[in-house]
């Protein structure tokens, strides 16, 4: 099977468009990563120059890898589903267009603005700790090994997120149904994140590398998976 | 009038052809035999055989719920068949060739579905991607000016209305220069004037060669445009040119009016060698069923004289389209396949 990259590029470039003059999209990829900003924030903007060994210890900024297991749902999640409400579907499934060629479309319109969330925000956090946290905390808070984890999870938990959301899609004709099923589901990804960042499971180079095989597995099986589930008939008919 | 023509390359086919007016022969870009579509037990159409020439417009007529949307998209890959088989464009309706098949058709649905976030541009910059269409720009450019649009290129599709955002969809069908062009309902919400310029547009796509299989409601819009017509009420009721089934399904007459009702019509009538058979309609109004009107009409006129009557006037009695959809869709049995 042969994949263009044309038809893929305009899937991307029009989903891209359309989010730009979204609110409800932009309001929402705006607040998920502002609840995991603040409360982690202000827990170390809180912390005095003391505490700096203790935290050296911690691995607060996993905690940040919630966003991009989160975010991306607010768009992806609206991908089939959107198209179906607006009766647009039908009209972009009589083109040539293969269904793997219109999921990845889907998937990297919805991957761009979530790696351009999570990593700016992520910067941004790290910018007021620098500038506003108290002498010290700074540089045991910043760790060359979770900024790595960061680089290299934010991606992959974000790419898991979508294709999860757009399953959820294919399979749901209302949006907010979509979404909120998307979120439910990319929740174990986010807790996963959260329980390594709090210490539950102690993070090591053996786990990080069994999550990095693990997640691109099931991203490459995400995108084989919710092709098959991409099923013609049931979208434009709404049977079954 | 716009008058519009499409160069295209040869139509290559091995099937079989259909007489053309001309007496020649023409090539097949839609066959569909015995083609069915159920969805569990509902069967949405069932049994339906035709075939449309390359450069026909063919008109697909019924009632809602009789199976219309649902034939154009199994023809359009979007619906597996249940039974049957068709070809389009020269290759099977099989799922392994719905990629080709889609390149080489278009159709323009009922609803727009334009993204109404984008402008007008922006919707036809992604089809025309999507389709891979060669020179996007010029292309689009074309199609723009060929729906009269070329002035609303920059507006949000939201901001349109419903007649614009018809049109949108119609330039966005023509993008790829289909073969088979799939149009559900085209004018639907069109005012007079953008009508006549799609059914302008319409004649100069099959003078280029498009086939065109346009469902519609509007039965003088199917016989202004259509070559030939199908009736589907779930299964193919008829199929033929409309003059024919106006013919098949009510002969031809002549209506005579008098002055004053005769005294004996009987006498005048029945004697009449072109005179199938008479009724009268109303007083000093008679239908006479006739073989050829032309070679009827003087030798009625020549009887009625004969007979004392003063005649008012005579002439064929015109059935339209509209008559033999009704008599089609209301009779319960299936006439004529």
């Amino acid at each position: 099977m042969k994949l263009s990259a044309r038809r893929i590029r305009a899937i991307i470039v029009k989903e891209l468009r359309e989010y730009r003059r979204n609110r409800y999209i932009i309001i929402g990829m705006a607040i998920l990563p502002l609840v995991f900003t603040i409360q982690p924030l202000i827990a170390v903007l809180d912390l005095g120059a003391g505490a700096s060994s203790l935290i050296a210890h911690e691995h607060v900024l996993l905690y940040m890898l919630g966003i991009p297991a989160l975010v991306p749902c607010v768009v992806a999640a609206s991908s089939v589903a959107g198209e179906r409400a607006q009766a647009t579907l039908e009209p972009a499934l009589t083109t040539p267009i293969r269904r793997e060629e219109y999921l990845l479309g889907k998937a990297l319109a919805a991957l761009i603005p979530s790696l351009v969330v999570a990593y700016s925000v992520f910067g941004l956090f790290l910018v007021l700790v620098v500038l506003l946290a108290a002498p010290g905390i700074a540089v045991s808070l910043i760790q060359g090994p979770d900024l790595a984890a960061q680089i290299v999870f934010t991606p992959l938990l974000a790419t898991w997120s979508i294709w999860v959301s757009i399953a959820m899609s294919c399979r749901s004709s209302d949006v907010r149904v979509a979404q909120q099923l998307s979120t439910l589901a990319s929740l174990p990804a986010a807790f996963a994140a959260i329980i390594i960042a709090v210490g539950v499971i102690p993070p090591s180079l053996p786990l990080a590398i069994g999550a990095v095989t693990l997640l691109l597995a099931l991203d490459v099986a995400g995108w084989l998976v919710v092709s098959r589930l991409f099923d013609r008939e049931r979208l434009i008919t709404g049977a079954g | 009038m716009m008058q519009i023509m499409i160069e295209r390359p040869t139509f290559v086919s091995d099937t079989a052809h259909l007489p053309d007016p001309g007496g020649g022969h023409r090539e097949i870009a839609l066959s569909v035999s015995h083609l069915t579509k159920r969805f569990g037990d509902r069967v949405a159409f069932e049994d339906v055989s035709f075939e449309v020439a390359r450069g026909e417009v063919f008109g697909f007529l019924g009632p809602n719920g009789a199976g219309k949307t649902t034939t154009v998209r199994t023809l359009a890959t979007l619906l597996a068949p249940s039974a049957g088989s068709a070809s389009v464009a020269g290759f099977a309706l099989t799922p392994p060739n719905g990629v080709e098949i889609r390149r080489r058709i278009a159709v323009m649905s009922e609803s727009p579905g334009l993204y109404l976030r984008l402008s007008v541009l922006e919707n036809l910059e992604c089809f025309a991607d999507l389709y891979e269409v060669a020179n996007p720009r010029e292309r689009i450019a074309w199609a723009l000016g060929a729906v009269n649009l070329a002035d609303r290129t920059h507006d949000t599709c939201g901001t349109l209305s419903k007649g614009l955002r018809q049109r949108v969809a119609l330039a966005r069908a023509l993008l790829s220069e289909p073969e088979v062009l799939f149009l559900d309902e085209p004018t639907n919400g069109l005012d007079p004037a953008a009508t006549r310029e799609v059914h302008d547009l319409i004649v100069g796509l099959r003078q280029g060669g498009t086939t065109i299989f346009l469902t519609t409601h509007r039965l003088e819009e199917a016989e202004r445009l259509c070559d030939r017509v199908a009736i589907l009420n779930t299964t193919l009721r008829t199929i033929g040119r409309p003059a024919e089934l106006r013919e098949q399904l009510f002969g031809r007459s002549l209506i005579v009016r008098t002055r004053v009702a005769l005294a004996d019509p009987d006498r005048t009538f029945a004697g009449l060698s072109a005179v199938n058979s008479w009724r009268a309609d109303d007083a000093g109004v008679y239908i006479l069923t006739v073989a050829d009107p032309d070679a009827a009409a003087p030798v009625v006129i020549r009887a009625l004289v004969s007979a004392g009557a003063d005649v008012l006037s005579i002439g064929e009695e015109r059935h339209s389209l509209e008559d033999v959809y009704l008599e089609l869709i209301e009779a319960k049995g299936q006439v004529g396949v």
